[in-house]
């Protein structure tokens, strides 16, 4: 149990899939625009993570190591499907948003990583709690990233507006923005690291 | 049809740029751009596969899957396709040309998971693209990203001599010029 939680809080802080580890850049910087589509996204990409780990870890011992990484993708590829079809049925805004992004969970990097190094490895348990840390990391962080995305580039937070009078950045709702955001979190996170080890000179 | 294929080309090349407009394939954009050489071979691979990866997967598109009405299998189908695809090319290369495997094969298994790949071949089938006009398009939007790559290794290559803010060496000013790249790139919207 102690193993469990140590893993959630592994992957929401220590290795943060985005913050950290850099993983899943596409999605990072690609649909971080709004709020909801960020949430819809993590989320999406937790339920694959999960999907995809649990079956992984039950059928570790039975993937021949020569073919595991096809095997892995067949896998992955199988909780996308099943996302893809069902956001289409019952989300179908979100879905529209999302675009090429939901099939593209697939060459997701963080899943296939997270199979290699710990659902092939770790028992059902274990793994479990990895996806859930993990999904949930990645969710966090693209969250944090659309909230100044959509707070800059459109004055608004999940769609209700915040300011009366206010010029949006356009540029927020481009590619550059995602590009310059994620690099100023990145930065502020360095100093802060910095910061925190040295003392006060940093 | 001359003119249509110049189109799709510089569309895909510039106005909707891979990296920059798509978003797409980012982690090698990051990951590979160091130096100047190695983003050209990286950009070579890509191209290779991405042409190959277009028509095969257009071309299984309308053969098979709308023929058994099968559309719901196109992502496992299609990344299982890639991945064989360029297990194979590295194959390939290996036996047939040794000095161009030397330069290029670091980067094959690299491009099974490069989002742009399977990005190119869903986009194709989005927009409606024959198989010889998917050809185009997936050289057209390699080409696009070896261009973002090696623009990039070019700006990193001499920030590596500039005395930076220490939080932002390495990747976030990196993140910075691409995202300033992007900015310039975006003046090409509507061209077409």
């Amino acid at each position: 149990m102690q193993g469990f939680i140590q893993d959630i809080k592994n992957g929401l802080i220590d290795e943060n899939p985005v913050f950290v580890m850099l993983l899943g850049m596409c999605p990072t910087i690609g649909i971080t625009t709004a709020v909801i589509n960020g949430i819809g996204m993590g989320l999406a990409t937790t339920f694959v993570l999960l999907g995809a780990n649990i079956v992984i870890s039950l059928l570790r011992n039975v993937i021949p190591d020569e073919v595991r990484i096809p095997s892995f993708i067949v896998i992955i590829a199988t909780f996308v499907t099943i996302v893809d079809l069902l956001m289409a049925a019952y989300a179908p805004d979100l879905h529209g948003a999302l675009g090429v992004f939901i099939p593209l969970i697939v060459v997701n990097c963080l899943i296939l990583q997270r199979a290699e190094a710990k659902a092939s490895k770790s028992n059902l348990v274990r793994s479990i709690g990895d996806a859930i840390g993990m999904g949930l990391g990645f969710t966090l962080a693209i969250t944090v990233l659309s909230f100044f995305r959509e707070l800059l580039g459109n004055g608004s937070v999940l769609g209700y507006s915040l300011f009366s009078s206010f010029t949006p950045l356009r540029v927020m709702n481009e590619s550059a923005g995602g590009f310059i955001t994620l690099a100023l979190i990145l930065g502020f996170l360095n100093w802060y690291k910095a910061r925190k080890k040295g003392g006060s000179q940093a | 049809m001359i003119k249509s294929i110049l189109v799709i080309l510089a569309s895909a090349a510039i106005v909707n740029n891979f990296v920059f407009k798509q978003v797409l394939g980012i982690c090698p954009f990051l990951g590979v751009s160091n130096r100047v050489e190695t983003s050209l071979g990286m950009g070579a691979a890509v191209t290779f596969v991405m042409a190959m990866a277009s028509a095969v997967t257009s071309a299984i598109q309308e053969c098979i899957l709308i023929e058994f009405g099968l559309e719901y299998m196109q992502t496992i189908m299609f990344i299982l396709v890639i991945a064989t695809l360029v297990q194979l090319v590295e194959m390939f290369i290996k036996k047939s040309s040794p000095t161009l495997y030397k330069g290029l094969g670091v980067f094959l298994p690299l491009i099974t998971t490069n989002c742009a790949v399977l990005g190119v071949a869903l986009l194709n089938i989005r927009s409606e693209y024959t198989l010889f006009e998917s050809v185009f398009s997936g050289i057209g939007a390699a080409l696009g990203f070896t261009l973002a790559l090696v623009l990039l290794a070019g700006i990193r290559e001499r920030l590596d001599e500039c005395e930076l803010p220490k939080a932002f060496e390495g990747l976030p000013i990196a993140l910075i010029s691409a995202g300033i790249l992007a900015l310039a790139f975006s003046g090409f919207q509507g061209i077409f």
